[in-house]
């Protein structure tokens, strides 16, 4: 196992900067996700750390010592591919133990081994079938079963999911969690799917052009972003954003006659200039009596949570919903689940009150 | 009404016959009738060049006069040592040269599309070219071999010597066959496998061995039986390098039956040989069909 560190790494494809300054701890044992858009370049910091990537500037650090110049091989990892990447001329044994004859460990370390393998991901009935003859989630098992066999110090994957049918998907990622845990290992894992993030990560590293958004915990990525690029990315539905105006005794909701009184708000809030409001459907709460007055729009759902869409003045937001049918109403902000921005930067600004 | 007329019509077996016709008729003469032809004669004591004497019913005797002929049997030996030369020469230099032109150097295409050139040539142009080159007297491969202080070998004039001339000529022109093939079979194999190849600590060798060969198998083996049969029923290079000599030391079946046929007329014995010689090519080939078809079976 060992304790990965990425200290002012730069990756350049000509010009374009793929990765710029990023910097990351990955602490021994830890499970920590990379997520990001598309083009982000957490791909690319993965294949950097694997060893298949070169950098152009910036240190790699395996238990601190410098791996950057150092071949794949050489460096202890094992990496699951985001496409198919078994070998199609063996069998699933032979590619189960291909990184052990290759690196000529003896034959009943490798027997050994195998059964182990085979008895954690449950392969004994594949193992003379040829890759092709297995469905792709078994496939990404195989790869799986591949890369822990050699008990690697880091555990590099690269969307290993993404190509998998969704019933599929839901188990793998459990046992991928469930088998993490168990054997200790320090993995990297790069999806741009947020659930296999929240559900799966220790902490989330949180990309985009490039660079670091947000290293932090699930929970903490979901109720405290960064930014409202974080805010955005994270959550389905997505969080409320709305520019927040100054009038006399607090700031009102954009274009709306909605004002949250400097009661409602943190202290200080007012003095940091133009400033954006981010709140989770899921902490607007249709209220019965006080509150903002609003009317809802439609009901609508994801997965079993219920949604709704309401108007305050010409903005569109959406709540939770603890009834149904469109008509008048009243809604309650709840502070704890009020996040601002700067609306210019769009970093956060002000800390959310203690709950 | 017209398209309820037409419908039936178009898809009926006369229709299919109609269009099919052509080529059926084309192959009927081309290929049906000559084999047929080849069979016939071949049980006939029979001169192209005399046809005024008929033909006479031989039964098997030709085949058993052929199979009972030493000088034919040294005819095989030849043919065998050959196309072993060639096809494992072949097939090893292609290999490696096709494999080392997957790496990325500067001038790669240029060199790919020069090695391609030998390939072009028809092979009694390359014959005749190396029989300049291999002369024993004022060739250019004798006068490279006294610049660096060696003896100057009669190439074409014995027959151990004249087999290896043979065989390196046949290798310079379908070697870039082999480079070819290979390349297209290694071009196949997706990036991905080698990066998980490397990050699981296989070395190169071990990569090559284990997975590069064994994935381009298939295509490899095509090219193997495409040169198996080429080579066995090689011809044209004979005429222009050797003339079959010295001796008759270098003729091989093909040019057995040529000469047979057409130096000295016995058209009935040379289409026995002929038949013989179409059931070993034909054997080789039915090897290829067959695993072309499982191989399209597992696509």
């Amino acid at each position: 196992m060992a304790k990965v560190e990425l200290r002012d790494l730069s990756i350049l494809f000509g010009a374009f900067k793929a990765v710029d300054q990023v910097n990351l701890t990955v602490n021994d044992g830890e499970f920590v996700v990379y997520l990001g858009p598309s083009g982000c370049g957490k791909t690319t910091t993965l294949r950097a750390i694997a060893g298949l990537q070169g950098t152009t500037s910036g240190d790699i650090m395996f238990d601190g010592q410098r791996v950057n110049d150092l071949r794949p091989s050489e460096r202890n990892i094992a990496m699951v591919f985001q496409f198919v990447s078994l070998y199609p001329n063996l069998s699933i044994a032979e590619n189960i133990v291909f990184p052990l004859k290759a690196r000529g460990v003896p034959r009943a370390d490798i027997a050994r081994k195998l059964d182990w393998v085979t008895g954690i991901f449950r392969l004994g009935d594949d193992l003379r079938r040829h890759p092709a003859a297995l469905p792709p989630g078994a496939r990404q098992k195989v790869a799986l079963a591949r890369a822990v066999i050699r008990e690697p110090a880091v555990l590099l994957l690269d969307e290993p999911l993404s190509a998998i049918d969704e019933q599929f998907r839901e188990e793998m990622r459990w046992e991928l969690g469930h088998l993490q845990r168990e054997l200790g290992v320090t993995t990297i894992y790069v999806t741009h799917d947020q659930r296999e993030a929240m559900s799966l990560a220790d902490r989330i590293v949180l990309m985009n052009h490039s660079r670091i958004v947000q290293v932090a915990e699930p929970a903490r990525i979901f109720h405290e972003p960064a930014s409202v690029f974080a805010a955005q990315f994270i959550g389905s539905p997505s969080m409320n954003l709305i520019d927040l105006v100054p009038v006399p005794g607090g700031l009102r909701l954009g274009d709306t006659t909605v004002v949250l009184t400097d009661a409602e708000l943190p202290p200080g809030l007012r003095t940091k200039g133009p400033v954006r409001l981010g709140i989770r459907p899921r902490d607007l709460r249709l209220v019965s009596g006080a509150g903002h007055a609003l009317t809802v729009d439609d009901t609508f759902r994801v997965g079993r949570e219920r949604f709704f869409t309401f108007r305050i003045g010409h903005a569109i937001l959406q709540g939770t919903d603890h009834r149904s049918g469109p008509g008048p109403g009243s809604i309650m902000f709840a502070l704890e689940g009020m996040n601002f921005f700067d609306a210019v930067t769009g970093q956060r600004i002000a800390e959310r009150a203690a709950a | 009404m017209m398209e309820k007329a037409l419908q039936p019509r178009s898809t009926g077996r006369l229709m299919i016959l109609g269009f099919l016709s052509p080529t059926l008729i084309l192959l009927l003469f081309m290929v049906a009738y000559p084999i047929f032809a080849l069979v016939y004669f071949s049980f006939h004591n029979f001169s192209a060049l005399r046809p005024g004497e008929g033909m006479t019913w031989a039964g098997l005797s030709n085949y058993t006069y052929l199979l009972s002929d030493t000088a034919l049997w040294d005819r095989f030996v030849f043919t065998g040592k050959f196309v072993f030369l060639c096809v494992s020469t072949q097939m090893i230099v292609g290999i490696f040269v096709g494999y080392q032109l997957q790496k990325a150097f500067r001038g790669r295409d240029v060199l790919f599309t020069a090695l391609m050139l030998p390939m072009m040539l028809s092979p009694v142009v390359a014959g005749f070219l190396w029989r300049y080159m291999l002369n024993s007297e004022w060739g250019v491969v004798n006068y490279i071999l006294t610049v660096f202080g060696g003896e100057k070998v009669d190439w074409l004039g014995r027959a151990d010597a004249a087999l290896w001339a043979a065989a390196l000529v046949d290798t310079w022109m379908w070697t870039p066959f082999i480079i070819l093939l290979a390349t297209a079979a290694f071009r196949g194999i997706p990036d991905t496998i080698y990066e998980a190849a490397e990050v699981d600590g296989a070395s190169p060798a071990y990569v090559f061995f284990r997975l590069t060969l064994p994935m381009s198998a298939p295509v490899l083996f095509i090219a193997l039986i495409l040169r198996l049969i080429d080579s066995f029923k090689q011809y044209d290079l004979f005429v222009a390098l050797t003339g079959g000599g010295p001796g008759s030391a270098t003729e091989t079946v093909s040019f057995a039956v040529a000469k047979t046929a057409f130096r000295f007329f016995y058209t009935g014995e040379a289409s026995a040989l002929a038949v013989i010689l179409l059931c070993i090519i034909m054997g080789l080939a039915m090897i290829l069909v067959r695993h072309l078809s499982t191989m399209g079976d597992r696509n």
